[in-house]
């Protein structure tokens, strides 16, 4: 039996509204599934789970407002018995918070029938037919047939759900009738975060100038041999480049929590995203070091698109390692950031601009990067920040081995 | 029947049945009526009555109280060359006849190598809500649409008791004609030109699209006012007339069934092993993946027929559980 509750996604939240179930009693789920959407400061954001078993109970229905750590809902492993009474569970937690150690799965011979008969969904011939047809998940509906049998008014409902959520995923947010909380909200939280950070932590800051017309000139070259769909974004090198030079400096990747330096070993690129409508959220992209330029890309456009309209999963929204932050799209020249507590650093980039360049005695001009690092002074030295900006600029000068990694 | 205004009648489904009989003896003098009392008493639920002065007792004849008798009479001289119509009194009494229809008029044409077929017709008054207790007053017909050899008709309306006599005396092989004896009484009118009927479809007497309702008999009456309150509930069934049990015109219910995606059956017989599980069989083997919601059936409780006329009511299908099945069907997915 395992207790799911209200994930803190930062810090600084301290309550979420549970907007939407995507499971219901009976249902398996596994590690990574998305089973529930909520609304904090921050946005929507769609929770995932990290247990593996079968949805035993629900316990806050959906448009509640619940503190960080409420039990949203209990999940039985897979080898567990169903049917539990609520003063079972409470009684079990309590023994749970003395004494910890509680074998799960003890209390009796797993009965394969009960969960096979729960995992079976019912719904019409008609509605199974009819969701086939439009691709529509059934383990995703609720029914609102006798016993929840699903009929095809239904599948009917949930592809027209289906329908508008794809056809007009940015205008969710402008949607929202709270809109002004909502903004006042994440401003909120913000500044919370931020507040924290300049109070805590002691910056440094380090900057360095990148001639990036090589891979530029690689970039461009490369985009014409692709169809104009697959084409890459200077972005999607800063950010290869970023996690390469991490990995050579592992230090500037993790928290700084408890005391201590806590590196951690993937590197999770919190990548800040503006919203049309105010505010910005930093979503991760996973492993950067370890994906590809192409899956890096995909990753990238899926998180943007994503992100603006909404739809952020649970894990994106609090693993990040590290932070990006770029606005030279906007004509900023230097960017000196704002370290996102715990996170140890941030890297910044400027605009790309032509530049009269000397190099070995000779002026040209150039397109020149402005990248620079704020970093924690507690977890590291300028010593380490400069070899990673060193790091940063190799990798961006030399494309060729950066599209090997 | 081309829309134009047409001369109407005033009749009752008794009066309908007899002008059928008239007509068919008037039509063809290898036409003869036979049973207990159509004659001189002019039938027990007075349908022969004034055809023994019009016809003669040649071809209106009393017979003894011995159904096996008198039907086995019938399936000789269809043998021979007539066109009998056979009366059994009720259904409940065609069992001492039912060696003669199974054993004899069914099998002949096959055991004789096609060499002989039985052109019989077989009339019969079935059905309860007369207080005639429990010897008289069940549904049967479901029976005999268990035997192949034999056509099984069940007339409802006023052009059905008046039409399908005709085309009946026209098939090669046995055809048994069950009347709902609650309906002898209807009035209505009816086409002065009236005759003889299809008798291989099924009827759609009301269109819908929300719930299929396929009934027979006196009950298509129940469903089409159940049918009228559901419409003022937002219900729109479509109500289907089998008109024949033998064989089943499966394509217009299946089709229908694909159009509204549920179906109910309302079948006066008793439910195990009746023609309504016959139908809701076929519809999980036709129309499976239509199905929205279970096939249900609305049948007779499975007692003998109670003499006492609350109880006879309650026991048989009725209206208000029509309406109120179908708002459960339609409703929980609405």
């Amino acid at each position: 039996m395992a207790e799911f509750c209200m994930p803190s996604l930062g810090a600084d939240m301290r309550a979420a509204t549970l907007i939407e179930w995507k499971v219901k009693p009976g249902d398996s789920v596994k590690r990574g599934d998305i089973i529930a959407v909520i609304e904090a400061d921050k946005g929507i954001i769609e929770i995932e789970i990290f247990e593996e078993g079968i949805v035993d109970k629900i316990l806050v229905p959906s448009g509640q407002n619940v503190p960080v750590g409420t039990v949203l809902a209990i999940i039985r492993s897979g080898k567990e018995t169903a049917v539990k009474t609520e003063g079972k569970i409470v009684e079990e937690r309590a023994t749970k918070e003395r004494e910890v150690q509680v074998k799960p799965g003890h209390e009796g011979v797993p009965s394969p029938e009960i969960t096979e008969k729960e995992k079976r969904i019912k719904a019409s011939p008609l509605a199974r037919k009819l969701a086939a047809e439009l691709n529509i998940d059934l383990s995703t509906i609720q029914g609102t047939g006798t016993h929840g049998t699903i009929s095809s008014a239904d599948v009917e409902k949930a592809a027209k759900e289906k329908e508008l959520q794809e056809k007009a995923p940015v205008t969710e947010i402008p949607k929202k009738p709270k809109e002004e909380e909502y903004q006042t909200g994440m401003r909120r939280a913000i500044a919370a975060a931020m507040s924290r950070s300049n109070r805590d932590i002691p910056h440094y800051y380090l900057e360095t100038r990148i001639d990036m017309t090589n891979a530029l000139q690689w970039l461009e070259a490369e985009n014409q041999r692709r169809s104009i769909k697959d084409r890459l974004l200077p972005a999607v090198l800063l950010l290869k480049a970023v996690a390469c030079a991490f990995k050579d400096v592992p230090e500037l990747n993790g928290y700084w929590m408890d005391d201590r330096l806590q590196p951690k070993e993937n590197i999770h690129i919190g990548f800040a995203v503006s919203l049309r409508q105010g505010g910005l959220v930093v979503p991760a992209i996973h492993n950067v070091d370890k994906k590809s330029i192409d899956e890096l890309m995909a990753a990238m456009s899926d998180l943007i698109t994503r992100t603006r309209a909404g739809r952020l999963r649970s894990s994106e929204m609090t693993d990040a390692t590290v932070t990006l932050t770029s606005l030279g799209d906007l004509g900023v020249e230097t960017v000196y950031g704002v370290i996102y507590p715990p996170q140890v650093a941030l890297v910044g980039f400027g605009r790309i601009s032509e530049m009269p360049w000397a190099e070995n005695g000779m002026l040209g001009i150039r397109r020149i990067l402005s990248a620079t690092l704020a970093a924690d002074h507690r977890a590291t030295d300028g010593n380490r920040g400069a070899q990673f900006l060193g790091a940063l600029k190799r990798y961006l000068q030399e494309v060729s081995i950066l599209w090997q990694k | 029947m081309n829309g134009e205004p047409q001369e109407v009648l005033k009749t009752t489904y008794r009066e309908a049945v007899r002008e059928a009989i008239r007509d068919a003896m008037r039509r063809d003098e290898r036409v003869f009526l036979m049973g207990e009392d159509v004659g001189r008493y002019g039938g027990c639920f007075a349908v022969s009555k004034g055809l023994l002065e019009e016809f003669g007792p040649e071809r209106i004849r009393d017979t003894p109280l011995s159904e096996s008798t008198f039907v086995g009479a019938g399936i000789g001289a269809a043998l021979g060359g007539m066109r009998p119509i056979v009366e059994i009194m009720t259904v409940n009494f065609s069992l001492l006849a039912a060696d003669q229809i199974l054993n004899t008029a069914a099998t002949y044409l096959h055991m004789s190598g096609g060499l002989f077929n039985v052109p019989l017709v077989i009339r019969m008054a079935t059905g309860g809500g007369k207080q005639l207790a429990a010897q008289h007053s069940h549904s049967l017909e479901g029976w005999f649409a268990h035997i192949p050899g034999i056509k099984v008709l069940t007339p409802a309306t006023l052009e059905d008791a008046r039409g399908m006599l005709w085309t009946a005396l026209e098939d090669p092989d046995p055809v048994l004609i069950f009347e709902n004896s609650t309906l002898y009484n209807m009035e209505g009118e009816l086409p002065v030109d009236a005759g003889a009927v299809d008798i291989n479809h099924a009827r759609v007497c009301r269109q819908g699209n929300d719930i299929t309702i396929i009934t027979y008999g006196a009950s298509l009456f129940k469903v089409l006012d159940a049918a009228d309150i559901l419409e003022k509930n937002g219900i729109c069934a479509e109500v289907i007339d089998l008109r024949t049990l033998r064989p089943l015109d499966d394509a217009t219910y299946l089709s229908s069934v694909a159009k509204t995606h549920r179906a109910l059956i309302v079948d006066e017989g008793w439910r195990s092993g009746s023609i309504s599980a016959e139908i809701s069989a076929r519809i999980m083997e036709g129309a499976f993946y239509e199905l929205d919601c279970p096939v249900e059936r609305i049948c007779s409780a499975e007692v003998p027929m109670p003499y006492a006329k609350h109880l006879e009511q309650a026991a048989l299908p009725q209206t208000e559980t029509i309406v109120t099945t179908v708002k459960r069907m339609v409703g929980t997915n609405g």
